[in-house]
């Protein structure tokens, strides 16, 4: 059976980045599958422009961001597959794959990074009512037709959601020449960045109706739905992962660990981000450690394992936070704990609480379920306290 | 001048078409729709049910034991899915056991094998997620699970290979009876041109009362009544074994919950009458009430799993029997109407009872083919196939190894399958009911760009002629810059 | 004196910022949280300006359409005419991300420029 050392799914941001950290760590056996015909994942539908502030200091496009890590990638002559299935992956770290010209086959992984990244929720889970004609997509389906076929479903467009696929949409769907004639939302706020509710409705002078309780009639050709993306985890499911409820992704340590030894987790299989550039960092960290964990000796790692675990406790207007538990021996000098807060918080503060002694707390102008927040926890302050047991990140209003 | 026209290619019309092909005549099939399986065939439960229900005498009793026992060897000659799960009819008060027994009573006169009552402890054993008020169950081991799509294709498939015409996009408009004694025949005047045959058979489903009133003057009524279901996620298969219905009674029929054949959880029907053969709306009232009486049955229903909901619509008639035989003032003219529940079960068994209904009319002689083929190979499933199968056929054809719906792991090579078979695929839903690509969590999110291109090439049409079912349904209106202002 | 209110879109925190203009010139900002919001509020009250994204077909490539953007903003006000020129515009694979597609488009001295490396067919 061939073999490698690390072998990430996905080929996505999430893919590549954690196969450049997993190189520059000093791991030189690894292989990125991918489904799709290319690398780079859904950037390269996400043709717009607004990616790359944090990881380059500049403003790329999609396909451009993707480029830069697919240019990495080969630069560092790490392996990958297109057009590639998988299908299966077990306990054992067997990794069984498909395609045209491999056939149905199997792989031998010591360390595997899971970027499979997410699907858009479909109709069928809303239970929105009526016929089932065409001329319903996801907002990402319509994206894809339109950015990489070539493709416009309708002229008359209404988007249900205003999560920022469906406001990218909106903008790029009026610029081939259709009419955007709303985009509503069913929560009172929207679930987009600011950014793209000034640039792709404003602009365009589309309205954007939040949740009101009324009923009023449209007549539209085409309907995109925005209504939330889903970390597509069946294979991790599979491998009997231990999987967080409110983000559908595997519950992690610091480490972008899983509840499987070796299977690690990064970008929207974990949680779903808004920005590409924190997808791009916390790749790079299930990388690296993904190649410590290939280097490191199995005396060393089994010693590792039995550390009692700090557990983070997502506290008051907190719905959960990635990581869910630190170990204390492993950990970086600083970990980055992102978090999303359950409603819209003006003038409000987060909270870090060491067991009960509150160790930081800092406030916001605004925080939004859109958004995701972070805090940092820094080693030196979780050694200087002995038996920390639970670390509990809330929001005060 | 044919022989024998069909008129309806859903899956009665293609099972009776399939029986007469075994005999030297020449037939057609006629339907509206631009693909087979399009009306009451594509949405319902795919239940094949053990055959207590329907009343003892009746023409559904009958037909639906003999289909129930034929639909084992049917479908190995088709190679088609069907597993008898058997199912439990649930009672949930000591007062309802009573008619736990009346229906045992009426399944024992219709010759139901093996069924009995069985108590709440074995019932918990068969069905550990099952309801704590369940107190008894009806059990028939014969009830069972079938894939309601494949069975029609593969009928008009086999139909097909035997030398029946199938006529798609042909609407009839009108039906001419030109009667010479005992030997008469039909003018039907379509929307694709005049057929002529000396039988004519209505399997129109909700609108054979039209077809019939065409040439009758006993005018017959069918009403459509509506059925919406709700469907789960795979990873609930097996939440569930059996199919459970509930024991009719003071909450009205019940409503079903039953494994798909293919794993899915599904949960239905409402029953509603519309005076619209075509809504096949689902509302939201609806799917609360199948809801709310699914949790009477089992345990707990997890919402969040729910991938789609869909309706269909019954043909049914107020004599609550299937009406089937020659009518009586139009010779050569034979009704296969109000097929309502248990009328998928009753399937091959019509086909068998209509020609012999044929036979005995006597109009055209019945000769039988010596080179009838009986057996038809499904698309093969690449993902279930034993490994040196699968490895042999993405090595002939690697577009088997391509694949293209993530969600229920379905590959190119299938998709072109579908469309290159006989009467083959032509819409995004033609290929999803014989592939079940687009059919999983996602619901076609994914796959649908990648099956529009496989479509184009393979059929070497536009893009923008590529449409999702049949009539103006077209996924595409044109190319980016040449719509609506661009044009401006 | 007018003011106008408008959202940063420097960042993702997207500040509410107050903008005080007299005569055509802002004379106050306030709301902003840095230097980038500063700046972009003054632009954006007085000289609106964006970036253009979108796509145009490609003859003989692996991929029938390549992905564009202007190098740099042009004024809102120009944006569909902007669209308009890059309607019916076909270009040749291969395709590297940079190579010009529309060399000053509208008169404004920007360039729309490729996105996407797009190979050619084979």
């Amino acid at each position: 059976m061939e073999s490698f050392d690390i072998i990430i799914i996905g080929g996505g941001p999430a893919g590549l980045a954690a196969a450049v950290a997993a190189k520059e760590e000093g791991c030189n056996s690894i292989l990125i599958i991918e489904r799709d015909k290319e690398l780079g994942g859904i950037l390269n539908q996400c043709i717009h422009n607004g990616f790359g502030l944090h990881t380059f200091r500049e403003e790329l496009t999609g396909p451009e961001y993707a480029e830069r890590y697919i240019e990495r990638v080969k630069e560092l002559n790490i392996e990958y597959k297109l057009n590639t299935m998988v299908i299966d992956i077990n306990s054992k770290k067997q990794v069984t794959a498909m395609n045209k010209t491999e056939g149905h086959f199997t792989i031998q992984a010591k360390a595997i990074v899971l970027a499979m990244g997410c699907r858009e929720r479909a109709r069928g889970a809303l239970g929105i009512p009526g016929y089932r004609p065409a001329g319903i997509y996801s907002a990402g389906t319509a994206q894809r037709l339109v950015n990489i076929e070539g493709l416009m479903p309708g002229k008359e467009v209404v988007i249900l959601g205003s999560g920022d696929i469906g406001l990218i949409m909106a903008r790029r769907m009026t610029l081939e020449g259709a009419t955007v004639k709303l985009v509503a939302e069913l929560m009172p706020y929207s679930g987009g960045l600011k950014r793209n509710i000034v640039q792709c409705l404003d602009d365009y002078q589309i309205p954007l109706r939040l949740s009101q309780g009324t009923e009023e009639y449209f007549s539209c050709d085409t309907l995109l739905l925005s209504v939330g993306l889903i970390p597509e985890n069946e294979l991790s499911q599979g491998l009997g992962i231990n999987i967080e409820k409110i983000t559908s992704g595997p519950i992690v340590n610091d480490q972008l660990e899983t509840s499987e030894e070796g299977i690690f987790a990064c970008g929207n299989v974990l949680h779903v981000h808004d920005l590409v550039d924190f997808v791009s960092e916390e790749a790079s960290l299930a990388g690296r450690n993904a190649a410590r964990y290939v280097i490191v000796s199995a005396e060393m790692r089994e010693s590792l394992a039995k550390i009692n675990l700090i557990e983070l406790i997502s506290g008051k207007g907190v719905r959960y936070t990635v990581p869910k538990y630190i170990n204390p021996i492993k950990m970086d000098e600083v970990v980055t704990v992102r978090f999303r807060v359950d409603k819209v918080y003006r003038e409000g503060s987060i909270r870090v609480t060491f067991d009960n002694n509150e160790v930081w707390k800092r406030r916001k102008k605004i925080m939004a379920p859109g958004e995701m927040e972070e805090v940092k926890i820094k080693r030196q302050d979780v050694m200087s306290e002995s038996k920390l047991q639970n670390i509990t990140i809330e929001i005060i209003e | 001048m044919y022989d024998v026209i069909v008129i309806g290619a859903g899956v009665i019309g293609c099972s009776i078409a399939r029986e007469l092909s075994r005999y030297q005549i020449k037939i057609a099939v006629l339907e509206k729709c631009s693909d087979i399986c399009e009306g009451t065939s594509k949405a319902n439960s795919g239940i094949v049910h053990a055959g207590y229900d329907a009343k003892a005498g009746s023409i559904k009793s009958k037909l639906n034991v003999e289909g129930n026992r034929m639909m084992e060897s049917l479908s190995k000659d088709l190679d088609i899915p069907f597993h008898r799960n058997g199912s439990l009819v649930l009672s949930f008060r000591e007062e309802e056991r009573e008619i736990l027994e009346d229906l045992l009573q009426n399944g024992l006169k219709n010759k139901v094998p093996d069924i009995r009552i069985i108590k709440k402890e074995e019932v918990q054993h068969l069905e550990p997620n099952i309801s704590e008020d369940v107190v008894a169950a009806l059990y028939a081991p014969t009830g069972g699970i079938i894939c309601p799509f494949t069975l029609n294709i593969a009928l008009a498939e086999n139909a097909c290979t035997n030398g029946v015409e199938f006529f798609l996009e042909t609407e009839v408009v009108n039906i001419e009876k030109q009667q010479r004694n005992r030997s008469s025949n039909y003018q039907i005047q379509t929307s694709n041109g005049r057929f002529d045959s000396r039988i004519v058979i209505n399997a129109a489903g909700v609108y054979a009362d039209n077809i019939h009133n065409m040439v009758s003057e006993n005018k017959i009524k069918i009403i459509a009544r509506k059925g919406e279901y709700c469907l789960f996620d795979k990873n609930l298969g097996s939440y569930i074994k059996h199919t459970l219905f509930q024991t009719p009674g003071k909450f009205g029929k019940g409503i079903l919950v039953t494994p798909t054949v293919h794993g899915n959880l599904m949960i239905g029907p409402t029953a509603t009458d519309v005076e619209n053969k075509e809504l096949t709306t689902t509302t939201q009232s609806a799917m609360e009430e199948i809801i709310a009486k699914a949790e009477r049955s089992v345990k707990h229903i997890p919402k969040r799993q729910i991938i789609t909901s869909f309706s269909g619509l019954r043909a049914h008639t107020e004599g609550n029997d299937f009406i089937i035989g020659e009518v009586v003032d139009a010779p050569g003219f034979i009704d296969v109407a109000g097929i309502e529940s248990p009328g998928l079960s009753c399937t091959p068994a019509i086909g068998k009872f209509v020609a012999e209904l044929v036979t005995d009319i006597d109009i055209i002689p019945l000769v039988k083919k010596i080179d009838f083929i009986s057996t038809r190979k499904g698309i093969p499933h690449i993902i279930e196939l034993p490994k040196e199968e699968r490895d042999k056929l993405i090595k002939e054809t690697p577009a088997y190894g391509n694949v293209v719906c993530r969600c229920e792991t379905i590959t190119e090579g299938e998709i072109i399958d579908a469309i290159q078979r006989p009467i083959g695929a032509k819409t995004l839903d033609g290929i999803k009911r014989r592939t079940r690509s687009g059919s999983g969590r996602c619901q076609a999110g994914f796959c649908t760009p990648k099956i529009m291109e496989i479509l184009a090439r393979e059929l070497q049409i536009n893009l923008e002629d590529i449409s999702k079912s049949s009539g103006e349904s077209n996924l595409i209106i044109g190319k980016n810059k040449e719509i609506g202002w661009m044009n401006k | 004196m007018e003011t106008k209110e408008l959202i940063c879109i420097g960042c993702p925190l997207g500040c509410m910022m107050n903008v005080a203009i007299e005569k055509g010139q802002v004379i106050k900002i306030s709301g902003n949280s840095c230097q980038k919001g500063e700046q972009y509020a003054k632009k954006e009250v007085i000289n609106p300006t964006r970036i253009i994204t979108s796509t145009v077909i490609v003859k003989n490539g692996e991929l029938p359409m390549v992905s564009v953007k202007t190098s740099e903003d042009i004024p809102k006000d120009k944006i569909k005419d902007c669209m308009k020129e890059l309607k019916g515009i076909i270009v040749e694979a291969p395709i590297c991300i940079g190579d010009i597609i529309v060399r000053n488009v509208l008169g404004t001295n920007v360039n729309v420029i490729a996105t996407k490396n797009v190979r050619g067919q084979n």
